[in-house]
């Protein structure tokens, strides 16, 4: 499920002066990113900051007109989300792509499925299916065979991200995962992101709620219209700044701070 | 693995904070029963029972609706039909051969309706293939052997439906329009190659010749009863070996897997369907002389039947159907070719309209200008929705097709024992039809409802 031989020190990902724009819109503006293995990357900001651009951006939908995208230290450039998949790049967005009226097992196999003899091969599938569900505890679930349309929202969550690690993933991308959860769904979802840490990938969630993104973080990067303004480790942070950084792209308005975001940048 | 699948109140409970955690078996299993295939859940057939009613009451439909349908059907005609005929060995082989260019054609459209569109146009696509191959069998026009008349036949009603299916994914036109499009044009294309040879526009099969003949085989030839019944103990010994060693290895390595005694069920079903067919078509059902014997359409459908089950259900390209039909978006994401797969269900649904076509055209022992293709059409959609496939998209099955097709020739025969004719015989598969789509429309209603409460 993971690789977990890392280059020592690397980060898993690293951006570089990435820019986007699309027409006269400046999307994302030299955006430095680092993302280290076996940390959980949190990506906010407000309404239009840029992070859909550069989640789409770094699963190969989107190409960015400048700047450098290296992964485990080598220049890559991912032209389509299956470019991305072979890297080890795997995206959940926050529709899910769930076919409700496919079961669990296909859900996780879509588009992968493995054969025998020109025919599908269910008992293989389902017993590798069964076994990352088993190995993200994601146990309660009645039946693997159940169609997706009859779970519950955190189920379906928990469903789209064991189908997203079951490819020897490295990086996975979950947009706004608990947006619609209640709050029992949210925590099972957030204890399933801290296991995907556990076992060593590198999770880049996109979030608004600043609830979750304390509980589970480890890093936190903000985007402000672009720009990425400020990019630490989630204790040097608290929820105060963070919102300023969100909302004026600037934190510390007593002055204290000044020149702190610089200065966060360069240490992973 | 076994927590997966065991009922919630026997299964270990999980760690606090791990997996769905807060979330009790009670929450979720008054709800969840609903729209769980029952042998999921169920370790014994008593479970499976209990499941099944509790289904079978919330309105999920599934085959059982349309099996209680032939059940009244078969009920309520054999008591009313003067005589009590209705269930008369005869009269049951007839029965099957009037339905059977309706289930061929429910199967057909089922292609498009997993997609959530619609083809419009077999009923008349459907005699063009036939009239293709007659013209080209009968010995005054082509003289072609049958076998390369209904070759091209169908080659040409698959090219019909690839073009229909290419205009609708390649150009993004709706299914709707350009399926009655190709209806329209197909009815037109009919009476031109009616016209064609020395027939007066009726070609009949009823000419001399062997590859005439054939043709006409297709519906009205027999099979030896010795031969029937040792091809038929073969058939059900053969699929029942299958599903047995299937479930039993699946059980053995703790994949979800139907308790022994509901494959034996499953087992005994299909043998006793299949006892019971070729024990009525064993029955002498001339007047005068001696008819009797498995007609050739029972396998012809049993063929195409077992070959979209395996299609739809056992390759990849049955799951990417089922898969757009489902959540086009996901499919895409996913990788799947989807205006491929749905240029080529278009082209698998006008092929089978051709097999459909022959057997209409077998069973008139030629064709005219006398086909009623609008109302065959409206049939076949009818034949497949009776059968419980959804006119949503990613719900349904080939049998569905062979059980509608049943509810609609039973209603036809039945009607037509009453001496009622032909516009109550509209009007009652007209509330059928009512009633079935409400089956699907309220049980897609308590699905969704039953997830968002979830969320």
């Amino acid at each position: 499920m993971s690789d977990t031989t890392t280059t020592a020190g690397q980060p898993l990902l690293q951006l570089r002066g990435v820019s986007k724009h699309f027409g006269p819109v400046q999307a994302l503006t030299d955006i430095d990113l680092d993302v280290p293995h076996g940390q959980i990357t949190a990506l906010c900001g407000d309404n239009g900051a840029g992070k859909s651009v550069l989640v789409r951006t770094i699963s190969g939908i989107h190409q960015p007109d400048r700047g450098q995208m290296l992964w485990e230290g080598h220049p890559v450039h991912i032209h389509s989300p299956r470019e991305a998949s072979r890297l080890g790049i795997e995206t959940v967005y926050q529709d899910l792509a769930l076919a409700d009226n496919l079961d669990i097992v296909q859900n996780m196999f879509l588009g992968r499925e493995r054969l025998r003899r020109g025919l599908l091969d269910e008992d293989d599938m389902e017993r590798t299916a069964a076994q990352t569900l088993s190995d993200l505890r994601v146990t309660t679930v009645r039946s693997i065979r159940q169609p997706v349309g009859s779970l519950s929202g955190g189920q379906r969550q928990s469903v789209a991200v064991a189908k997203a690690v079951m490819w020897h993933s490295k990086l996975v991308i979950l947009d706004e995962p608990t947006a619609a959860l209640g709050v029992v769904q949210t925590g099972m979802v957030l204890a399933l992101i801290r296991r995907l840490r556990d076992s060593g990938l590198a999770v880049i969630v996109i979030s608004h709620n600043l609830n979750d993104v304390f509980a589970i973080a480890d890093r936190i990067a903000v985007l402000y219209l672009g720009h990425m303004v400020v990019q630490a480790s989630v204790s040097d942070l608290d929820r105060q700044r963070v919102v300023e950084y969100m909302t004026t792209g600037t934190a510390g308005r007593n002055g204290q701070e000044a020149g702190l975001a610089p200065a966060e940048r360069s240490q992973p | 693995m076994t927590e997966l699948r065991n009922d919630p109140a026997t299964a270990p409970r999980v760690e606090p904070g791990a997996g769905i955690a807060g979330e009790t078996p009670q929450d979720i299993s008054a709800e969840a029963v609903l729209d769980i295939p029952p042998e999921l859940v169920a370790q014994s057939l008593g479970d499976y029972l209990r499941a099944w009613l509790v289904r079978l009451r919330s309105g999920e439909s599934g085959v059982l609706p349309v099996i209680a349908g032939l059940v009244v059907i078969s009920v309520v005609f054999e008591l009313i039909s003067p005589g009590r005929v209705f269930l008369s060995a005869d009269n049951l082989v007839n029965l099957l051969q009037q339905s059977a260019f309706y289930m061929v054609l429910g199967m057909a459209e089922i292609f498009v309706l997993l997609l959530g569109e619609i083809d419009l146009s077999i009923g008349f696509v459907a005699p063009v293939g036939a009239i293709i191959t007659i013209q080209l069998v009968e010995p005054q026009t082509a003289n072609w052997p049958w076998y390369l008349g209904i070759a091209v036949g169908l080659l040409a009603c698959a090219l019909w439906g690839a073009a229909q299916g290419t205009l609708i994914t390649r150009f993004r036109l709706p299914s709707f329009i350009v399926t009655l499009a190709g209806l329209l044009v197909a009815n037109g294309v009919l009476l031109f190659i009616l016209l064609i040879g020395p027939f007066s526009g009726y070609p009949s099969l009823n000419g001399p010749g062997d590859n005439l003949r054939m043709l006409h085989n297709l519906m009205n030839g027999t099979i030896d009863a010795a031969v029937s019944w040792v091809a038929m103990g073969l058939l059900v010994a053969g699929v029942g070996l299958g599903l047995w060693l299937r479930d039993s290895r699946r059980r053995a390595s703790g994949l979800v897997a139907p308790p022994a005694s509901l494959t034996l069920l499953k087992i005994a079903l299909i043998a006793a369907v299949g006892i019971a067919l070729v024990g009525i078509c064993s029955v002498n059902r001339a007047a005068f002389g001696n008819v009797s014997g498995v007609p050739w359409f029972i396998p012809i459908i049993l063929v195409v039947l077992g070959a979209w089950m395996i299609l739809l259900q056992r390759t990849r390209f049955g799951r990417y159907v089922y898969a757009i039909g489902g959540n086009p978006e996901a499919a895409r994401r996913a990788g799947i070719p989807v205006a491929r797969i749905r240029t080529w269900a278009f082209t698998l649904c006008s092929l089978t309209a051709g097999i459909g076509g022959l057997l209409y055209a077998s069973r008139l022992d030629g064709l005219s200008n006398n086909v009623n293709g609008g109302q065959d059409t409206l049939y076949a959609v009818a034949a497949a929705v009776i059968g419980g496939t959804s006119l949503f998209g990613g719900r349904g099955k080939a049998i569905h097709g062979v059980l509608g097709g049943l509810v609609i020739g039973g209603i036809y025969n039945g009607m037509f024992l009453l001496g009622l004719d032909v516009k109550w015989e509209f009007i009652v598969t007209g509330f059928v039809l009512l009633v079935s789509v409400s089956i699907d429309s309220l049980s897609r209603r308590g699905a969704s409802g039953g997830s968002v409460a979830h969320v």
